[in-house]
């Protein structure tokens, strides 16, 4: 493995609003993200990753809060299938997030953070956010662009909406629109967050505590949908958390309520609450067949990308159904698209996690035969 | 093009330049490689198996893991020039209705398949009363993915019933071609070209 980039992170300010899919323009907004290798001349190299809900910018430096390496370093670096060596790879934290781009937590007009008064957000706005950096950084039309989960969201969103901006769109365990089950388990999240009494209609930022033990019931509630049965069964099964009997009581007995508990905890030191509501509110909305008359094809019209999606069997957050739904419209509307449902154990997770034969895939789509 | 397998190169060799193709059941995409590099073809591909889909998507082609099955019906109308679907017919549910999908989305069809009612077949069916183990049907009768077992003559018979017309015919011997008339008897594979009659 090669030696982890420490700081690679930069701040954009766009000079402009941004318009928003909700009518209103955000002004004084700031993009944060990393790029790793190097621009050619001819500036078409440029792959942008985009990424998930509770992810950020440092797809390879060290996180600045957990100082854990980045959350794609298996995937991204010389010599690695996204290949550095080879690419400028850019990746952006999302307007709305907390790690750097503008968002509830930062800094409005009135020198308050935003809180609740931040406009929501969708999808497409987050990529509109993308776009204006591409502007800044003088990149017409990206070699690619790749992402799971939400990140898949984003690529499938700029491929469509932003036609023009990009040659090929890797889209990994991911979907055209949030199935009603997704949105429960979001609705899930949000409830559990709003009613944390520490939550304060969002106005929590000047009280030197948050909705701590909501964000982390949410944490645990969308954990556990990131994960599959087996998995959960291989990893902990009934076992009980350092001890041999059960207490007959509510402390954490079993392994897996340790785990979960662990996760909900852990995140909370890295991630504002509000973000949280107002990110999974945007993947809520997402429907590129809606925003495009209903036709998921139409979505597509004028793309002349090629594309390859990628689902997990175990991945049942967004099942290969949804994966299929896109390739059916690709195919629908002509274009080059690839299409593979891979083993692995991890559920919706194994995107982030050791899976070769994505690996494989993710280089031969990449790298075009060459 | 002299490495495909026989059905394949004379598929191969009788695919317009620059044609649209989708290969159905593309395997490892050999032939997809073969006409995008040597013809110029814009060429799709379908396949069950993933870590084939994987080997394609690493070759640079385009190719969607899927059944002939079920995913034809995601295809639109006369949506290429070809629709290709070797050595794979015999494996399908409904071989009937695969081969109208496959001139629903495909202006012509190539059809390639192993010939039941080859000599050594029939020898072996004769002599032994025993499922043939050959060379071209090389799995016993429990594990062989060829569920729609057909010969040549079952083939032109159900095209004729269809209004589907034969726009080429090749039979296959090993790597020669033998005569239309002996090829019930002696052809070991069959290519076929079709279109709407």
């Amino acid at each position: 493995m090669s030696t982890p980039i420490t700081d690679a992170a930069q701040v954009l300010s766009l000079t402009r609003p941004l318009p928003l899919d909700g009518g209103q323009s955000l002004a004084d907004v700031r993009i944060a993200y990393e790029t790793h290798g190097t621009l050619n001349a001819a500036k078409d190299n440029a792959i942008l990753i985009c990424h998930a809900l509770t992810g950020d910018h440092h797809v390879v430096s060290n996180h600045p809060k957990t100082g854990k390496p980045g959350w794609w370093v298996r995937m991204v670096g010389p010599g690695k299938p996204i290949d550095t060596d080879r690419f400028f790879v850019i990746c952006a934290n999302v307007i709305g997030s907390c790690m750097g781009s503008t968002g509830p937590a930062s800094l409005a007009e009135d020198g308050k953070p935003w809180g609740m008064r931040f406009p929501v957000i969708t999808i497409r706005d987050m990529v509109r956010g993308h776009v204006a950096l591409l502007d800044a950084l003088g990149i017409e039309s990206l070699y690619a662009v790749v992402g799971g989960s939400m990140g898949g969201m984003q690529a499938l969103s700029l491929a469509a909406n932003f036609a023009d901006r990009t040659r090929a769109a890797l889209v990994i365990a991911s979907t055209a629109r949030h199935s009603a089950q997704n949105i429960a388990f979001h609705e899930v999240g949000r409830q559990s967050i709003m009613a944390d009494p520490e939550w304060r209609d969002g106005d929590y930022y000047d009280h030197g505590k948050g909705p701590e033990k909501g964000l982390s019931v949410a944490r645990m509630a969308a954990h556990i949908t990131y994960l599959s049965e087996a998995g959960l069964t291989e990893k902990f099964g009934r076992r009980l958390q350092d001890r041999e009997e059960k207490t007959f009581g509510f402390d954490a007995d079993f392994q897996i309520e340790s785990y979960l508990r662990y996760q909900g905890l852990a995140f909370t030191d890295r991630f504002d609450a509000n973000a949280y509501l107002y990110i999974t509110r945007a993947m809520d909305y997402f429907d590129l067949a809606e925003e495009h008359g209903g036709l998921l094809a139409n979505a597509f019209a004028k793309s002349k990308a090629r594309f390859c999606l990628v689902s997990f069997d175990t991945d049942w957050l967004y099942p290969t159904a949804d994966s299929r739904n896109v390739v059916h419209a690709l195919n629908a509307a002509g274009l080059p698209v690839s299409f593979v449902e891979l083993s692995a154990p991890f559920g919706h997770d194994s995107f982030l996690l050791d899976v070769p034969a994505l690996d494989r895939v993710v280089e031969g789509f990449l790298g075009e035969g060459r | 093009m002299s490495l495909l397998r026989p059905d394949l190169a004379v598929i191969a060799a009788n695919v317009a330049p620059g044609a649209r193709v989708l290969d159905v059941g593309c395997g490892d995409g050999t032939l997809m490689q073969a006409l995008r590099d040597d013809k110029r073809c814009d060429a799709r591909g379908m396949e069950l198996d993933s870590s084939n889909v994987g080997l394609c998507v690493g070759k640079g082609l385009s190719v969607i893991q899927g059944d002939a099955d079920g995913d034809l019906a995601f295809y639109p109308d006369q949506s290429v020039d070809y629709a290709i679907l070797s050595q794979t017919l015999q494996t399908t549910m409904r071989p009937d209705l695969v081969l109208e999908e496959l001139l629903r989305i495909g202006r012509r069809a190539f059809v390639s398949f192993p010939n039941f009612a080859h000599w050594r077949v029939r020898l072996s069916l004769l002599w032994r009363g025993r499922m043939p183990v050959t060379r071209l049907l090389p799995v016993a009768w429990y594990e062989t993915p060829n569920i729609h077992h057909l010969t040549v003559n079952d083939f032109r018979e159900l095209v004729a019933s269809r209004g589907i017309a034969v726009e080429g015919a090749w039979f296959l011997s090993g790597d020669r071609q033998c005569s239309p008339a002996a090829a019930n008897f002696r052809a070991e594979h069959a290519v076929f070209l079709l279109a709407r009659g």
